[in-house]
């Protein structure tokens, strides 16, 4: 498998209003043991430099992980900006996105799919079913 | 108004742990409906306004669209209001019996602290390491600055007969997988940071981790530090678990129950609380209130007992403050040096300005210690290494640890047959 899987460039990060950082402590060390290259721009990333940092480092997926309930408002906010200059890069976006819990996760879900996201992962099945669009990326490949 | 100090040390001095929740609504009527039923809950309690993630970090413009546009914030966004909507919220309840402390997280918390002082808010906490290298990316030396104006704007409130008090949230960092010894060191300088910028009532923390023995060890070690290195008025707060918090309502409630009896037992004089609500979303007044009752009861039920363990914490703990003080006279440029030297090193802790070079797991007997000590001065001192997994599955195992033991012990009893 790892030799046919060159392994990806995957930007992990937060939102602006975002403080927490196990989930990208995690979920930087499972990309990794599954052969992709990571760089974690850590805990309440502004907009601004989360754009240029996708711009700057040109990844094959930017995955954003958010915990606080902002992530769904925030999520929206940003995938406006990086869509005008990343096209054609993989983009989702999990954790827990609202604050009132699993209430609104399919509502939730489909405005950030509208908005320009290519999958969304909320708490629950969130890991497996980030695992399996993971294993159909390709680089350079929106899926 | 009774300063936020004197009424938790008159409380201690009763015998009493004063308990205190973690809540906050961006609604001014829900925040208000929640501090009087904390106040009325029938326990020792103080109150707390917990500001959302948008003040936080200071966007305020969002927090106030935010508003308008009626969304849900996840605390109460008190420099986006107007001051008078604050004094509203707390008139008639924050007063002599009820002393109300301002929860924030913020790394800048300039804005903040002169919001809550505008609205008769005195009490607050965080401190330019615990609030700067977990949950933002400020460089450490703005941090710093930051906390020396903010001590500042506290100290002088001083001259006008009011008693300021600021909390280290040192004993957190980032909640879970940090060993005891540098919890309690980053406690200790932090306090002696806030007394040596003029605020002289004080509190210093320590977030309960994955052993009560151990958690006990700690405690005590950061009293005795505490005791040496501050002056005048400062009492110890203990934090229910931070980190993943048990799912099923039976262990949340016997991992809250348990930090409170270590509260008691370690002569700590606060605690603050966590809901069964906790691992699910933000919890509701209720559900604040019932923790509230949950502890009190428990604290009742404990009696302060000596730890005699010695594990070591004491000794590196002592060796961190040391090494750090010993840097430079300016506690703020020792605290930028520390840092930048890895003389402190949060393990795990994304912080641009953080080495990064340390971490810790914790071990078959359940507790919390070192596997790479990085440039930590503690050769020669702490242990570091054992048998453990570096891989996303061990840190998972490792920071559900707690979890899993409440958890499981609720599941197991819930299946007793005969109950």
């Amino acid at each position: 498998m790892r030799e046919e899987n060159p392994g990806l460039d995957v930007v992990v990060t937060s939102l602006a209003s975002d403080a927490h950082t196990w989930n990208l402590v995690y979920l930087q060390l499972v990309l990794e043991e599954l052969g992709h290259r990571v760089v974690n721009l850590g805990a309440c990333v502004p907009d601004s430099l989360l754009v240029t940092e996708c711009v700057r480092r040109a990844p094959d997926l930017v995955l954003v992980s958010s915990v606080n309930g902002h992530g769904y408002h925030d999520g929206l906010r940003v995938i406006a900006a990086l869509r005008a200059r990343l096209s054609g890069t993989a983009i989702v976006i999990g954790g827990k996105l609202g604050t009132d819990g699993v209430d609104g996760v399919r509502e939730r879900a489909a405005q950030l799919v509208a908005a320009g996201y290519d999958a969304v992962f909320e708490d629950g099945t969130g890991m497996a079913a980030f695992r399996a669009f993971l294993a159909r990326l390709r680089p350079g490949v929106r899926v | 108004m009774t300063g936020f100090g004197r009424f938790v040390a008159e409380a201690a001095g009763a015998g009493g742990l004063v308990v205190q929740p973690r809540m906050g609504f961006g609604s001014a009527g829900t925040m208000r409906r929640g501090l009087a039923a904390v106040r009325d809950s029938g326990t020792l309690a103080v109150g707390t306004i917990t500001l959302d993630s948008y003040t936080r970090v200071g966007s305020h413009d969002t927090a106030r669209a935010a508003l308008a546009a009626g969304d849900h914030l996840n605390g109460y966004p008190i420099v986006a209001y107007p001051v008078d909507t604050t004094r509203g919220v707390i008139d008639g309840i924050a007063a002599n019996g009820f002393p109300v402390q301002v929860r924030h997280g913020s790394a800048l918390p300039q804005d903040i602290i002169a919001s809550s002082i505008a609205a008769g808010l005195y009490a607050t906490e965080g401190g330019p390491l615990s609030y700067c290298l977990p949950y933002s990316r400020v460089p450490v030396s703005e941090a710093v600055r930051a906390w020396q104006e903010s001590c500042r704007l506290l100290a002088d409130l001083q001259e006008t007969g009011a008693e300021p008090h600021l909390e280290s949230f040192g004993g957190c960092m980032l909640g879970q997988l940090c060993p005891p010894s540098l919890l309690v060191a980053i406690s200790v300088l932090e306090g002696l940071f806030f007394q040596r910028h003029g605020v002289r009532s004080v509190s210093l923390s320590y977030a309960q981790q994955t052993h009560p023995e151990q958690d006990a060890e700690a405690i005590t070690a950061l009293r005795t530090l505490a005791g040496q290195h501050l002056d005048g008025d400062w009492h110890v707060v203990v934090y229910t678990y931070m980190g993943v918090y048990p799912r099923t309502p039976h262990g949340a409630t016997a991992l809250l129950a348990e930090a409170a009896r270590l509260a008691v037992r370690t002569g700590a004089a606060r605690l603050i609380v966590k809901t069964v609500a906790e691992a699910h979303r933000i919890p509701t007044i209720a559900e604040n209130v019932a923790a509230l009752r949950i502890a009190h009861e428990a604290a009742r039920t404990a009696r302060p007992t000596e730890s005699t363990l010695d594990t070591g914490i004491l000794a590196e703990a002592r060796a961190l403050v040391d090494a750090v003080l010993m840097l430079d006279d300016d506690l703020g440029a020792a605290l930028v040096l520390a840092v930048g030297m890895g003389y402190l090193d949060v393990p795990y802790c994304l912080h641009p300005d953080n080495p990064g070079r340390t971490r810790a797991f914790v071990d078959r007997a359940g507790h919390l210690r070192w596997s790479r000590l990085g440039a930590l001065p503690l050769r020669g001192i702490a242990d570091a290494g054992g048998d453990h997994d570096a891989t996303s599955a061990g840190l998972l195992h490792a920071l559900s640890h707690v979890e899993r033991r409440f958890d499981d012990a609720a599941i197991e009893e819930a299946a007793l047959p005969l109950g």
